[in-house]
C-alpha cells in the first residue's frame, strides 16, 4: 500500500472498500478524465450506497428471471468439473484439450479473506506455469494496479491453460443466435475479458514469466439460438487491450487529485455528503449511465450548470467544445462577442442559427 | 448528428421543449396501422411474455403468456399472434393495380396498399426479429408440430424485420425514430430511447414542460418502461409472484387473469403513447417524396406476398451473391432517402447549406433569354447570379440544380464575395426561349444544390449459380432440415 492508503480509507469515512470487478474497471476506462470517479473507485467508496444516501439511486437493479437464467447457465456450464465446457472445447473449437485439473478458488479451506485467496491463486497459477499441465481455475482472485492503487477483481470466470498458454473463459447468459449477439453485449464482455487477460499477465509477469503467455484470445460461452445449449466463439480482445492499458496509464492520477482536495474530506453518509461530493469535479456524459452509479447525481448537477455534455459527447463537439448551453445559445445569436480561439465555432452557429430560423420561417410562408 | 441539430438540441434545452427537425412528415402513415407492444421475459433472447396489438387507439387485444418458460404456451401465444398480424397483412392490400408488362412480357401488378406496423422502439424491432427467426423454421407436423399460421408469422416478421433495414420503408416503424427524424429534445439521445420522455418533450401535458414531463417519464412506477424489457422491480415485486401464483394453481383462469392484469397495467401507458405519438405525426403535412417511397414498400410486399407460396423461410445468414445485393439495395436506398428528404424539406436542405453543399439567397442579376452560339446549334444557356450568405463549398463547373425544382439544372460559373454566377443548362423547355417562370426572375428566392437523387446506379450481381469462388462458390440449396424444426426454445 503507498502513503495516501490512510486518505483513502478516510474518504470513506469508515465504511468498509468495496470490490472492484472487471465490469467496473472496464467503465472507468470510459471515462477517464472524471476526477469524482477516479477519487472514489480509488477509495472503493460504495459509489451505490453515496447514490442512494443523496437521493439518486442507481438504477442498476435486476430482474431475478435474467439472475435465474445467468446462474442456472453458468452451473450447468460448471457441473461435473467443467465437464460441458471441456466437451464444447474439444467439439466445437477444435481443441485437443487433454485430462484437465479444476480447481475452484472460490474460498481457501472455508477462509474466502482477499489476501489469501490471492496467494492461494498466484500459488496454482506458479505451478500451472511451471508444469505446463492442463488446468482449470474457477473464481481466481486476481490484482490489478488501478490509478496507483491495487484493485482485487472477483472474476466470475475461468483461466484454462493449454499447451503452456493460459486463457480466460468469460460465461455469458446472452444468446447468440446464427452465430451472431448483440453488439453491446459483446464489447462489453469484451470490455470485461480484457481486464481479466490484464490483470492475469500482471500475475504472469510477477511471477517471472512471459507475460504472453496469458492469450489475448478469450473464450466466450453463451447459450445457442433459443435453446440452453451452449456454444464458444474465440474473442480477440487485443483492441480492448491496447485501449484499457491506455485509459489506465493516463488515469488522471489519485494522489494528484487527492493533494487539492480538502484535508478533511470524507464521503461519510449524513449532511454534509453532497458537499463533499461536489467538492471533486466530475465529467458527466450520457454513456455514465450505463456504468456508474453515481451517473443521476451527475446528470442532475450537469444540467443544472447547462453543460452541453450532458445532452452527449457528440453535441459537444459539433458545437466546438463549447462548455455551456448559454454560451453556445449566445454566440449563435451574436450576443456574446467570441474569443479568437472561439471565432470559427462562433461563425458556424451564427450561420445553423440564421438557416434554422430561415427554413422554420420559410415554410410557414410556403417558400422554399 | 451536426452543428444544425445540436443547435436544435441545444435551443430545445433552453427552451424546455423539442424544436422541430423536419417541417414535413418523412414517412408514410398508415390509417389504421398494426400497433404493436411487445414484452419478453428478462434474461432469455427472445421469450414473449405479453403484447398488446390493434389498429386502433380504443380497440387493444392482450395476449399473454402465464409461463413464459412453458413451450406449449409460447407457442399458443405466437399462434394467436399470427392471428392478429396475419389478418393484418391480409387485410392491407387494397386494390390491385394493373402495371405495364415487364421486359420479358410478365404481367405485373402492384397493390394499392400495404400493412403498416408500428412499436416502440429499436428493441421492439429486435423482438420482432427474433420472434421471426424463432418461428419461421418451425414444422408444422410431426412430434414438435405447432400451429400452421405459427411459421408464416414467422417469415412475415422476419419480411417486416428486414425492410426496417432499409432506409425510407415505412413498412415497420420504431416510433422513437419515427419522431426524432421530425423533432430534436432537450435531453441526450440514450434519453431519447425512452418513448414517455420523448413525447413528454415533444407535447408535455398541462401543467408541465419538456424537462419536468421527461423526469416523470423516468419514473418505472408512473410510466412503466415501453418494453421489450421490463422494469427489474416490476419482474420482482409484481410479475414473479403472480406467475408463481399462476403456477401453484394448476392454470386457474382466475390466477391467469390476475396475471393479465398486472401486464395490462404495464401495457396501456405505453400504448396511449404510441397513438399519441401517432397523433403529432399525423399533424405534420406529408412529405412530397414519402407516396413514392411508400410505392417501393407496395412493390416490395406485392413480391413478397406474391411468390409467398414458392419460397422457403429466410435463410439464416444470406448466401455471398444475396448479401452483396441486399447492402447494395440499402446503400441506394440511403442515397435516394437522403437526397428526396433534402428535396422535400427546407429544414433538412439547410443540412447541407451549411455543409456548403448547397446554398440559398436572392436573385442579384439574371439574363434569362442568354443563348451559347459557340456550338454548331445555339443553345439556351441563362445566366444567373445569386447573392448568398451560405458557406459555399462547391467547386466551379460543379452542376447543380434548384431544390424546389430539381428538373432546373446549371453549372456554377464563378463563385466569389457572397455571389455565386450560375449558367442553366436544363429543365426550361425545348426552345431557344425558357418556359415562362422556367427561370427564376431578379428578386427570387433561390436554393440550389449539388445533391442529386439516383446518382447511385444500378450495379449487376451474378446469379447465384455463378457465385465467384472468392465468396465460396454457389451455395447449397437449402433443404428444411427435422433439426431447424425441433430447434429447442427455451
Amino acid at each position: 500500500m503507498t502513503e495516501t492508503a490512510p486518505d483513502l480509507s478516510r474518504l470513506r469515512g469508515g465504511a468498509p472498500p468495496r470490490n472492484h470487478d472487471a465490469r467496473t474497471i472496464a467503465a472507468l476506462t470510459s471515462n477517464p478524465g472524471c476526477a469524482r470517479r477516479g477519487v472514489m473507485d480509488a477509495a472503493a467508496v460504495d459509489k451505490d450506497a453515496v447514490a442512494r444516501a443523496l437521493g439518486f439511486p442507481a438504477p442498476f437493479g435486476q430482474s431475478q428471471f435474467a439472475i435465474t437464467r445467468g446462474n442456472a447457465f453458468e452451473a450447468q456450464i460448471k457441473a461435473d468439473g467443467c465437464a460441458e465446457l471441456l466437451a464444447l472445447l474439444r467439439d466445437r473449437l477444435g481443441l485437443t484439450v487433454p485430462e484437465v485439473a479444476y480447481d475452484d478458488l472460490e474460498s481457501v479451506a472455508g477462509n474466502d479473506a482477499r489476501e489469501l485467496r490471492h496467494s492461494r491463486t498466484r500459488r496454482l497459477v506458479a505451478q500451472a506455469l511451471e508444469s505446463g499441465d492442463g488446468t482449470l481455475f474457477d473464481h481466481p482472485l486476481l490484482r490489478l494496479e488501478i490509478a496507483g492503487h491495487p484493485a482485487y477483481l472477483e472474476p466470475d470466470v475461468l483461466a484454462f491453460q493449454l499447451a503452456g498458454r493460459l486463457h480466460v473463459i468469460e460465461i455469458k447468459s446472452f444468446a447468440v443466435v446464427d452465430g451472431q449477439a448483440e453488439p453491446e453485449q459483446v464489447a462489453a464482455a469484451a470490455r470485461q475479458s480484457a481486464v481479466y487477460v490484464l490483470a492475469l499477465r500482471g500475475l504472469v509477469a510477477e511471477l517471472g514469466h512471459d507475460p504472453a503467455r496469458v492469450s489475448h484470445d478469450v473464450f466466450l460461452v453463451c447459450p445457442e439460438n433459443f435453446s440452453n445449449r451452449p456454444t464458444a466463439t474465440p474473442l480477440d480482445v487485443r483492441p480492448q487491450l491496447a485501449v484499457l492499458e491506455r485509459q489506465l496509464t493516463r488515469l488522471v492520477r489519485v494522489d494528484d487529485i487527492l493533494a487539492e482536495l480538502p484535508a478533511d474530506l470524507s464521503f461519510e453518509l449524513g449532511e454534509e455528503l453532497a458537499t463533499s461530493v461536489r467538492a471533486v469535479e466530475a465529467r458527466y456524459a450520457p454513456d455514465c449511465m450505463s456504468g456508474c452509479e453515481m451517473a443521476l447525481f451527475c446528470r442532475d448537477e450537469a444540467r443544472a450548470c447547462g453543460r452541453t455534455g450532458a445532452l452527449g459527447r457528440s453535441v459537444r463537439d459539433d458545437l466546438g467544445g463549447v462548455d455551456t448551453i448559454g454560451t453556445a445559445l449566445a454566440l449563435a445569436d451574436g450576443s456574446l462577442p467570441p474569443s479568437d480561439d472561439l471565432a470559427e465555432t462562433a461563425e458556424q452557429l451564427r450561420t445553423a442559427a440564421r438557416l434554422r430560423a430561415e427554413a422554420l420561417g420559410g415554410a410557414l410562408g410556403g417558400v422554399a | 448528428m451536426s452543428a444544425l441539430s445540436s443547435l436544435a438540441r441545444v435551443q430545445a434545452a433552453a427552451a424546455g421543449i423539442a424544436q422541430p427537425l423536419a417541417t414535413v412528415r418523412h414517412c408514410h402513415l398508415a390509417d389504421a396501422p398494426l400497433v404493436l407492444v411487445p414484452l419478453k421475459l428478462a434474461g432469455e433472447a427472445a421469450a414473449p411474455l405479453a403484447v398488446m396489438v390493434g389498429s386502433g387507439p380504443g380497440d387493444p387485444t392482450l395476449l399473454a403468456v402465464p409461463q413464459p418458460r412453458n413451450r406449449d404456451l409460447r407457442f399458443a401465444f405466437a399462434a394467436s399472434l399470427a392471428t392478429i398480424v396475419l389478418k393484418h397483412v391480409e387485410t392491407s392490400r387494397g386494390a390491385v393495380e394493373e402495371l405495364p408488362p415487364g421486359k420479358d412480357g410478365d404481367e405485373r401488378i402492384r397493390y394499392g396498399d400495404a400493412p403498416q406496423l408500428l412499436v416502440p422502439n429499436r428493441g421492439g424491432v429486435a423482438f420482432l426479429r427474433l420472434m421471426g427467426r424463432s418461428t419461421r423454421f418451425r414444422s408444422t407436423e410431426g412430434q414438435y408440430a405447432v400451429d400452421p399460421a405459427v411459421p408464416v408469422l414467422g417469415r412475415w416478421l422476419t419480411w417486416f424485420a428486414d425492410r426496417f433495414d432499409h432506409p425510407g420503408s415505412s413498412l415497420l416503424g420504431a416510433m422513437t425514430e419515427l419522431l426524432r427524424l421530425h423533432w430534436t429534445t432537450g435531453q441526450s439521445s440514450l434519453e431519447d430511447g425512452n418513448l414517455a420522455a420523448l413525447v413528454g418533450w415533444i407535447d408535455p401535458p398541462d401543467g408541465l414542460d419538456g424537462p419536468s414531463a421527461a423526469a416523470r417519464a423516468e419514473d418505472p412506477v408512473l410510466c412503466p418502461p415501453a418494453g421489450p424489457t421490463t422494469d427489474p422491480t416490476f419482474d420482482n415485486e409484481v410479475l414473479a409472484p403472480a406467475i408463481a401464483s399462476y403456477d401453484r394453481s394448476g392454470g386457474d383462469p382466475r390466477a391467469e387473469e390476475r396475471l393479465r392484469a398486472v401486464l395490462a397495467d404495464q401495457l396501456t401507458p405505453t400504448w396511449e403513447l404510441m397513438w399519441r405519438a401517432v397523433g403529432l405525426l399525423r399533424e405534420l403535412p406529408e412529405g412530397a417524396s414519402v407516396p413514392k417511397r411508400w410505392e417501393r414498400d407496395r412493390d416490395a410486399f406485392t413480391h413478397y406476398h406474391q411468390t409467398f407460396g414458392e419460397a422457403y423461410p429466410q435463410a439464416r445468414r444470406d448466401a455471398p451473391v444475396r448479401a452483396a445485393r441486399r447492402l447494395h439495395d440499402l446503400e441506394r436506398a440511403q442515397d435516394a432517402y437522403d437526397a428526396q428528404r433534402a428535396f422535400d424539406d427546407p429544414l433538412v436542405m439547410a443540412e447541407y447549406r451549411l455543409g456548403g453543399q448547397a446554398f440559398g439567397g436572392t436573385v442579384t442579376d439574371a439574363d434569362p433569354a442568354r443563348l451559347d452560339e459557340t456550338g454548331k446549334r445555339p443553345k439556351l444557356r441563362p445566366l444567373l447570379r445569386v447573392a448568398t450568405q451560405d458557406p459555399v463549398r462547391l467547386d466551379e463547373g460543379t452542376t447543380v440544380c434548384n431544390a424546389a425544382r430539381p428538373g432546373l439544372k446549371g453549372k456554377i460559373v464563378e463563385i466569389g464575395d457572397g455571389t455565386v454566377l450560375l449558367e442553366l443548362t436544363g429543365g426550361m423547355g425545348r426552345k431557344l426561349t425558357p418556359e415562362p417562370g422556367a427561370v427564376p426572375e431578379v428578386g427570387d428566392r433561390v436554393c440550389f444544390t449539388s445533391l442529386t437523387e439516383g446518382s447511385f446506379g444500378v450495379a449487376k450481381f451474378p446469379d447465384r449459380e455463378d457465385t465467384p469462388w472468392t465468396h465460396g462458390g454457389p451455395p447449397g440449396e437449402y433443404v428444411p432440415t427435422a433439426e431447424d424444426a425441433e430447434e429447442a426454445w427455451s
